[in-house]
């Protein structure tokens, strides 16, 4: 478990936040640029002191201003990966990845030198300088180096901010197979919703300095909060199943949801039947159906019942159904509402196009681990 | 004159060369010292420091060799302790000329020395200590390396400079030959004796040669680390 309520003031920007985290798993801090989520990793991290406050990793005290424990960064062993990775450039890629594990000697080992760089694909890099190494590749390294001092915990600071869209799938899968692979707890900074779905299990949302909320994804989507930082297209719930079915010519797969009375499904390749997996069901894709719908291109209708109706943008309601316990938002326009007289306790059938999830399908944790290979390397660009 | 002229000029670019390189080996400790301490540290005086650092640029060199000569010369405070319990004379010897052209030669150094440090990441440092790398590991494992094209270049530069210091080494160490008798020094008795004309001109064009190689060699070096670094 990590848990931290801390406050600082840094000019004008004040931030007070507290969360806790179950650990292992992925914790996203997640929110714009500005809503203090570099402030709050870095006071995890010890390389900034808070005004007030504590940090607690298990049962380490890291920080309690009450009681004047600030355990300095280097002995924290919190592993961290900055934004702009900061590689040494006076030193090789060897040398860099050993740096942490040097001064990491006298620890107990969970990784080797090996190890990572089989993990990370940077066989063909170790004698090369930092300067000659492409973004991706940088991130690769720095991930590398920070696994292996041996961390407790593992801070990845935007690390896919600065890289273009091919960049960063160059890096993505590599952090999910460190995910699935290592039991070291992340935090993930981000502000991209895409990279949350993906790798987080669990979320703190940050705004101006202020935790809205912290819980597992699926719970989180359903928050109006949400709306604030992802706008008001991406709202949608997250919702997590089981693949019962894998039909490989039509590149779908059937997802049991909620207490197996649902089933979706979703474009997704390559997951075999048994994988457990992520999907957002945007609530502006949704159609709902007060009779079971005939003649219809859509390949999923899910039979549920409305929960409550709240207002949302301009002329339109979001409709929360519950599908055998997983819950389902809907976005319909206030007048389609009144057409059909919609109200909470109706029984409903939630229409959801299954070409509509694809692209927001992802392995969970706890199935994924050893199902699949290495993560296919990446070919290495010459920039 | 007794010594062959070209004797005389062989001794005093010996003398130059190894007046230089003492006083660089003295200071190269200190200027990292004071540029890290003008660039990192906050402490009270530290403008002073600042000040007293950038003395020699702007006093007149007989100044300071005359202060050094009150601080360090037989009777002076610093230099009668010495002289009394480790038997060390600075004034009038090849050790005080390179005193001399060390405080000289100081503020050139620490600049260098200080802009090198400026531009080293505090990033770099920041990723070290989450890395398990603590003040001082991390100063010299990190922030020392990277800063080294400075300490490069401020270290040919004031051994350049310090082969040419004139004022404050004649009037701390005297004008003894082959003691404190470097190349300004043999350059100025030259143009004074007689019939010193060419040798005169030698020594000028010698001084004009060794300076220009001085720069180059520290324009060089500095590439090249900065190339390794890759910058």
């Amino acid at each position: 478990m990590l848990s931290v309520s801390v406050t600082r003031r840094l000019g004008s920007f004040t931030l007070a936040a507290a969360f806790t985290a179950p650990t292992p798993g992925v914790t996203a801090l997640f929110g714009r640029s500005g809503s203090g989520k570099t402030t709050l990793v870095n006071i995890i991290a010890g390389l900034l002191a808070p005004d007030e406050g504590e940090v607690q990793l298990a049962d380490t005290v890291l920080t309690d201003t009450r009681r004047h424990i600030a355990v300095p960064a280097q002995q924290r062993h919190i592993g961290y990966v900055f934004q702009d990775a900061r590689l040494f450039p006076h030193l090789t890629i060897a040398g860099n990845l050993r740096y942490g594990l040097k001064r990491a000697a006298r620890r107990p080992q969970f990784i080797g030198f090996e190890e990572v760089v089989a993990l990370l694909g940077l066989g063909a890099l170790l004698e090369r300088r930092p300067h000659r190494l492409s973004g991706g590749e940088r991130q690769r390294v720095a991930l590398g180096r920070a696994l292996l001092s041996q961390p407790r915990l593992l801070l990845l600071d935007e690390p896919l901010a600065a890289l273009d869209a091919a960049r960063r799938e160059e890096v993505l899968p590599y952090l999910v197979a460190l995910r699935d692979r290592l039991s070291v707890p992340m935090v993930y900074v981000s502000h991209q919703f895409e990279e949350v779905l993906r790798l987080a299990t669990w979320i703190v949302l940050l705004e101006s300095g202020q935790v809205l909320a912290h819980g597992p994804v699926n719970e989180i989507s359903l928050r109006p909060e949400l709306r604030r930082i992802v706008g008001p297209e991406l709202v949608g719930s997250v919702l997590e199943g089981l693949v019962t079915r894998v039909d490989a010519s039509g590149g779908t797969v059937d997802l049991v949801i909620g207490t197996g009375t649902g089933t979706l499904k979703v474009s997704l390749r390559e997951v075999p039947v048994g994988a457990r997996v992520r999907v957002q069901l945007l609530a502006r894709d949704i159609i709902l159906a007060t009779q079971p719908a005939q003649g219809l291109s859509v390949r999923n209708a899910l039979a549920g019942t409305v929960r409550d109706i709240a207002p949302d943008e301009d002329e339109s309601v979001l409709v929360r159904i519950d599908v055998g316990g997983a819950m389902v938002l809907a976005r319909i326009t206030q007048a389609a509402r009144q057409a059909l007289r919609l109200e909470p306790g109706d029984a409903v059938w939630a229409l959801v196009k299954a070409v509509s999830t694809r692209g927001h399908a992802f392995q969970l944790p706890a199935a994924a681990a050893g199902l699949r290979g290495r993560p296919e390397s990446p070919s290495h660009s010459p920039w | 004159m007794t010594a062959s002229p070209s004797s005389a000029e062989l001794d005093a670019l010996l003398l130059s060369l190894d007046v230089a390189a003492r006083s660089v080996a003295f200071t190269l400790p200190l200027a990292v010292l004071a540029a890290w301490l003008l660039t990192r540290a906050r402490f009270p005086g530290r403008t002073l420091l600042d000040a007293f650092v950038h003395l020699p640029l702007v006093l007149p060199p007989v100044a300071v060799g005359y202060v050094l000569l009150l601080l360090f010369g037989v009777r002076g405070p610093i230099g009668g302790w010495l002289r009394a319990h480790f038997g060390i004379q600075l004034a009038f010897t090849t050790a005080g000329a390179a005193l001399a052209t060390a405080v000289m030669t100081f503020p050139l150094m620490v600049r260098a020395i200080r802009l090198s440090l400026e531009n080293v990441d505090r990033g770099l440092e920041a990723a070290a200590t989450t890395l398990g790398a603590g003040p001082l590991d991390r100063f010299a494992t990190i922030t020392l390396p990277l800063m080294l094209p400075g300490i490069l270049a401020g270290a040919v530069t004031a051994f350049s400079a310090g082969l040419g210091e004139f004022g404050a080494v004649i009037t701390f160490a005297s004008n003894v030959p082959g003691v404190t008798r470097t190349l300004p020094l043999a350059l100025y008795t030259a143009m004074q004796s007689p019939g010193g004309e060419t040798l005169a001109l030698r020594l000028a064009v010698l001084s004009f040669a060794l300076g220009l190689s001085g720069l180059l060699v520290a324009e060089f070096l500095v590439r090249r680390v900065r190339r390794m670094l890759g910058r």
